[in-house]
């Protein structure tokens, strides 16, 4: 392995991308070159350093110094001033206050805590190398050698790990159910189908670390019995499908997937899927159809796929972000995990804020964290000085919450954080215009198969329609609440069961607009167009 | 209708083979299946459906079912360039709807529709994962992020058909 | 099977733990109502009417789909679930066209049932309704989307009863269809026509196209000679459109309410379906004898020929090449009766009540005009003759008995068991047996084949010579036997019969609603009843068959008898795209 006296990271994921990060690593490669330092400076790319706000960004090791917003421009002065002379380019360093994002770059704040993320930004993400070098299969080497598979599964339940996904089920009772359940052939299945509004953590994880997904899906094999394994990626993830495919065929070059693993005789090997456009495939037995080669819908639970999975097999489906933290666990120990958390919420917790924050972003803390040392402390706060209003937790299907929310705790003893989505809400935005658009993503992702979801996620958005139009009634919201009610009790699956929980609590949050719409025929934030002749609207 | 040039069924059915053997000659390949034939011929034809449903020895009903199931698989002929609208909350509240209109004034056409010149086809879509960078759209493989309505212009410009040889 | 404690609306049960809620709660006498359940096929549970309160779940569970296990406690109709329920249906409502009063189905529509046993009286959404087109493009089967609540019987039957996957769901969400083929024409798609959708709709989305209108025409015509026949199965089903019980016998009653109705002559098909016996049989000998293809596969049930056209073209020389009963019948009118009674075959319309509606394809056939016209004119199945009936003001029930018309009257119970599963191998091997060993039956019941099994086998000694035989019914079990001759399973059979639908022509696409396998059986009894209390019993011993032989004919396999009672056989494709060049769109 060749020597450098310095690293440079250039965050490629798929937003510094867009504004030009793969121009300032192409120019920041040949000025390095043109002075002839390319034997001694390294340039690697990174997935997303998780600066949403600040791209094109790029980290200079082992200062661990960030530049923030680089152009094309900059990379000669970044050159010349940092490279060969010592000296920061101080315009363009991430600076102190503002949020805290990388604690390699050396600049995180106390309160968010990489576990998951902790590679992210800091190695290549095509390189199993560097993933190897911060410890990586170093977790997959302990199972396979120092734990039997009911230890593994003994250690996870010890640990508390929840499912991240959104249920929250536990990871270890999980596998045990897969691990007992008879099968000649058993798989694991990573649900990267990351679908819901909001969330784009599980991208990070894929886009910047994913051997971390494959190892925690090895263990899985190992604790389970399972032969096979499925990445289901949803197909508007380009950059995932691409990073994980490559990460599979290098574990597999090394012998750490395919036959005999590290020679303990495991044989388990992964295959990535990706999905065709569909929210629903989120929804554990709805993705199982899929991969089986079938429309995404749900399937009648009991039996649950722990028992009868993928093909009739006993199949563990874990998130993403709940496979990242398996190698952690495995090698930190249940106990170090443990003390992380909440009594109920164990380790951490990543979550995404965007919408009207200065920071949108990626940001892994501890369960129990309040939502506002993640909205404030770390997003940032409301951006263009405006007043903060309401967050709608963990996306459409989560619940809304006020100001009164904020210094709640974030984990499932206090405010439920669903699969980490907060979709931040300033004062100037309407309530009614949201959760009307909540609807209409419901009714365009329903899969039809249930009376209530398919034709209530009509109605709903009908309603809301006509509300937003100036030509609702106040008997309506009865209606909308009855029907609200019949899809949460009735529907096949979570999609529909949860496509009206949002309006639900958004109803007493905000009831004064709820009225101005529907009694005053008025808009208070003045999104909605309420001018509409109602026989039109209405017919 | 124009009757079936015999020779273009034959071509299809050979590309529909060729891609059935790559990616194997199961039914649990039928998604993969559609995706490649959607990325060789642009959409899912009917013909191309009933050959995929005789190759796996499944049901027409089967292969029909699920490729009209998925949102990003076409069984009818769209645009050169697609163009996807994040409309999920995350981009609605970033002000989605005025890209939305700006796109329409850019192309004339609404979402769900393909221009007479069958250059762009324009669609809403649910979360594409991009709500760090909201609003956003998708061209084809390409994303765009932080959008302004004074940006679309110059981010169509370069998808509008040119008139070079080449084509670019 | 281990049994489970359970609580259902404060009540103490101990019932089988394979049960759902649903069956335990039937057991219990308590009624849950349901819409996507159906006793014939898979669970499903999309329609969630069925929804009951389960203690400890936080949604309300689909009764139908969810097992019972020790301990459970549940609520079927606390005011949470029947809230609940009105609003699903009020959902239903809302997407449907609400024409009860003239619809097909108006008094026998499982929804219109289920509004007012739930007591839904106020549809309080108001929005869009679907509006599609509605698909008459097939003659046997009538689509009409709008109607439908996707609940997915048709569907499931399509798939699971009759393998053929003609209809399947498309698009997603509200967009949701139930489509044909590439969703397209029904006609276009590979359907058999064999109507079993029909049967197990709960609304008027799916029902049988019509030909009343044009029946009524020629009947007061009077330049027209109107006959029609009436197929063996109708005779045990029709009452139930009239409030009977399901294989109540009502042939004679039949015969005067057809006389009412105007029909110049009023004869039986059971007499073809002896002429059947007579050269299915001779053609079962000669290609024994004379070392033709076997296992010969019976070709009574035109939804089971267009099957093996579909799927297993290679396997069409098993078939029989007799036409079925229906359309041996029709020549006959159209030649030996028009030249018996001096009418011209031209103004002879020559009807037919079949249980059945792929009867309403096969009459289109080109291969049935060998009288020279289209042999027969037109078919209604049961529920539209009754229809017709209650049109003119027939009360069935209440009707005088009355008797068939010469020369087609004189019928054999042998014809009549073609009604049912296994009727046509039985009448087959009562002949078969005394023509070849020239002695009589001991006992003309041969129970052997009889049952609603998927696929029976039997060995039946006919004199020294064991005939291997086997009767399917159902098209999926179709298939088992057909791949099963495909792979030598069958090599040493002689005959076996395949009928379309389940339980036979009484379970036949045409037949009244509802069908399960309860009513099915009733119905079965009901045909081997009017069996036992025939005077002859064997094909070959009616006199009306063997005047005709002297007659017209001449003998089984005559020359006359294959132009006018043998047909042949299409191969058809599966692939239905006929006119669409892709378009290269190029994406990247």
């Amino acid at each position: 392995m060749a020597f450098y006296r310095a690293h440079i990271l250039v965050d490629s994921g798929t937003a510094a991308v867009l504004k030009g990060a793969n121009a300032v690593r192409n120019t920041l490669i040949e000025e390095i070159k043109s002075r002839g330092l390319d034997k001694e400076i390294k340039v690697v790319e990174t997935g997303a350093l998780g600066l949403a706000g600040a791209v094109p960004a790029i980290v200079v090791y082992p200062e661990g110094v960030t530049y923030a917003n680089v152009t094309v421009e900059d990379v000669p002065e970044i050159v010349e001033e940092h490279l060969l002379k010592g000296r920061r380019v101080q315009r363009l360093v991430y600076k102190d206050d503002t949020p805290a994002v990388v604690k390699a770059a050396g600049s995180a704040r106390s309160a968010e805590m990489r576990v998951v993320l902790k590679n992210i930004g800091v190695i290549d993400p095509t390189s199993i190398d560097e993933y190897i070098a911060m410890s990586g299969y170093e977790a997959l080497a302990k199972a396979l050698t120092a734990m039997t598979p009911e230890d593994v599964i003994a250690e996870m339940k010890a640990s508390g790990l929840n499912g991240r996904g959104g249920a929250g089920f536990p990871t270890g009772l999980k596998w045990e159910f897969t691990a007992k359940a008879d099968g000649d052939i058993k798989y694991i299945v990573c649900n990267a189908d990351e679908g819901e509004p909001g969330n784009f953590k599980d991208r990070l994880i894929m886009e910047g670390d994913p051997h971390q997904i494959i190892e925690g899906m090895v263990i899985a094999a190992y604790a389970t019995g399972a032969q096979k394994g499925f990445i289901y990626i949803r197909g508007e993830y380009q950059q995932s499908v691409a990073n994980t495919e490559r990460a599979i065929d290098v574990a597999r070059e090394m012998g750490l997937l395919g036959c005999d693993i590290m020679g303990s005789g495991l044989n388990f090997d992964i295959e990535v899927f990706k999905g065709a456009g569909a929210y629903i495939c989120g929804e554990e037995t709805a993705l199982l159809a899929s991969i089986e080669g079938f429309r995404g819908e749900s399937r009648v639970k009991p039996p649950y796929p722990p028992t009868h999975g993928l093909f009739g097999k006993p199949t563990v489906i874990n998130n993403v972000e709940t496979l990242a933290n398996v190698p952690h666990i495995i090698v930190n120990g249940a106990q170090w995990y443990s003390e992380i958390g909440t009594a109920r919420s164990k380790g951490t917790k990543i979550f995404s804020p965007c919408g009207d924050v200065q920071y949108p972003g990626v940001y892994e803390v501890p369960f129990g964290s309040t939502l506002r040392e993640v909205i404030f402390g770390m997003a940032g706060g409301i951006k263009s000085g405006k007043k903060f209003k309401a967050v709608l937790m963990g996306g459409p299907s989560g619940v809304l919450v006020g100001e009164d929310a904020l210094d709640r705790r974030l984990c499932s003893e206090d405010l439920n954080p669903g699969a980490g989505a907060l979709i931040v809400l300033d004062e100037t935005k309407c309530v009614v215009d949201l959760i009307r658009n909540c609807a209409q993503f419901f009714l365009h992702e329903s899969c039809g198969q249930c009376t209530p979801c398919r034709e209530g996620t009509k109605r709903m958005v009908e309603l809301f329609d006509w509300w937003a139009a100036g030509s609702g009634s106040e008997q309506d919201l009865m209606l909308a609440d009855q029907l609200a009610t019949t899809m949460a009790l009735t529907s096949r699956c979570g999609l529909g069961q949860f496509a009206g929980v949002a309006f639900k609590s958004s109803i007493s949050l905000f009831e004064d607009e709820y009225l101005a719409h529907l009694a005053d025929k008025s808009c208070p934030a003045g999104v909605c167009d309420m001018d509409k002749v109602e026989e039109e609207v209405r017919a | 209708m124009e009757s079936c040039n015999s020779n273009c069924c034959v071509q299809c059915d050979a590309e529909v083979v060729a891609i059935v053997d790559k990616c194997g000659r199961t039914e649990c390949n039928l998604i993969p299946i559609l995706h490649q034939l959607q990325r060789s011929m642009g959409y899912v034809s009917n013909e191309a459906m009933e050959k995929v449903a005789a190759e796996l020895g499944i049901s027409v009903a089967q292969v029909h079912g699920t490729a009209t199931f998925y949102s990003l698989i076409y069984t009818k002929p769209h645009g050169k360039n697609v163009i996807r609208l994040c409309d999920s909350p995350p981009c609605h509240l970033q002000g989605s709807g005025a890209i939305r209109d700006a796109i329409t004034k850019a192309i004339g056409i609404e979402p769900g529709e393909t221009t007479s010149d069958g250059n762009f086809t324009f669609e809403t879509v649910s979360c594409m994962g991009l709500c760090g960078v909201a609003p956003a759209i998708m061209i084809n493989d390409d994303v765009y992020g932080n959008l302004t309505v004074d940006a679309i212009p110059s981010i169509l410009e370069k998808y509008f058909a040119c008139c070079c040889k080449e084509g670019c | 099977m281990a049994n489970v404690n359970i609580k259902i609306n404060g009540q103490d049960l101990c019932v089988d733990e394979g049960l759902t809620v649903l069956q335990a709660a039937q057991q219990a006498g308590i009624g849950i109502p349901t819409l996507c359940y159906h006793a014939d096929l898979a669970l499903d549970g999309v329609c969630r009417v069925c929804s009951v309160e389960v203690k400890g779940q936080r949604a309300l569970c689909a009764s139908c789909v969810y097992p019972v296990s020790e301990g459970m406690e549940v609520l079927t109709h606390s005011p949470k679930v029947r809230n609940a329920r009105k609003v699903i249906v009020e959902l239903m409502l809302a997407n449907h066209p609400q024409d009860c009063l003239i619809c097909a189905r108006n008094q026998n529509c499982e929804l219109q049932a289920m509004a007012r046993e739930l007591g839904v009286q106020d549809v309080r959404f108001t929005g869009d309704r679907k509006d599609i087109p509605t698909d008459s493009s097939s003659t046997s089967v009538v689509r009409d989307p709008d109607k439908c609540i996707l609940c997915g019987r048709c569907v499931r039957t399509c798939q699971d009863i009759q393998s053929v996957g003609a209809l399947h769901f498309s698009g997603r969400g509200w967009d949701t269809e139930i489509v044909a083929g590439l969703g397209g024409d029904l006609a276009d798609a590979v359907c058999v026509s064999c109507g079993q959708c029909i049967n197990r709709c709960p609304t008027g989305a799916l029902k049988g196209n019509d030909p009343s209108a044009k029946i009524w025409d020629a009947i007061y015509d009077p330049a027209k000679h109107v006959i029609v026949q009436t197929a063996p199965a109708v005779r045990a089903s029709i009452g139930e459109e009239f409030g009977m019980e399901p294989g109540s016998r009502v042939t004679r009653k039949m015969v005067t309410a057809l006389r009412m109705l105007g029909f110049d002559k009023v004869f039986d098909t059971d007499f073809t379906a002896d002429l059947t016996i007579m050269e299915e049989g001779s053609e079962l000998i000669q290609r024994v004898t004379k070392g033709g293809v076997l296992p010969q596969i019976t070709s009574c049930s035109p939804g089971w020929i267009n099957f093996i056209e579909y799927y297993y073209p290679e396997l069409l020389p098993h078939l029989s090449s007799c036409k079925s009963p229906q359309q041996m019948f029709g020549t006959l009118t159209k030649t030996y009766y028009a030249e018996k009674m001096g009418i011209d075959p031209k103004d002879i319309v020559s009807v037919s009540i079949m249980p059945c509606v792929a009867k309403k394809f096969e009459c289109d056939r080109p291969e049935m005009y060998s009288s020279g016209y289209k042999d027969v004119d037109y078919v209604l199945t049961t529920r539209e003759a009754a229809a017709m009936m209650k049109e003119a003001g027939i009360d069935l029930p209440s009707l005088e008995d009355g008797e068939y018309d010469a020369p087609f009257g004189i019928t054999t119970g042998a014809g009549a068991i073609f009604g049912n599963t296994g009727g046509v191998m039985e009448a087959a091997l009562r002949t078969a047996y005394e023509l070849i060993t020239g002695e009589a039956l001991d006992d003309v019941n041969i129970t052997a084949v009889r049952g609603t099994d998927g696929i029976r086998e039997a060995t039946i000694q006919v004199g020294a010579l064991p005939v291997k035989a086997a009767v399917a019914h159902g098209l999926a079990t179709a298939r088992e036997v057909l791949e099963g001759i495909k792979s030598g399973r069958y090599k040493d059979y002689a005959f076996i019969e395949i009928m379309c639908c389940p339980g036979g022509c009484i379970g036949g696409g045409g037949q009244p609603q509802p069908t399960n396998e309860e009513i099915r059986k009733k119905r079965i009894e009901g045909i081997y009843a009017e069996d036992g209390a025939m005077e002859l019993r064997k094909s070959h011993e009616n006199p009306a068959i063997k005047a005709i032989y002297e007659e017209f004919l001449g003998e089984p396999l005559s020359h006359k008898s294959h132009d006018l009672l043998h047909t042949t056989y299409t191969p058809r494709s599966q692939r239905t795209v006929k006119s669409e060049k892709p378009t290269k769109v190029q994406i990247d």
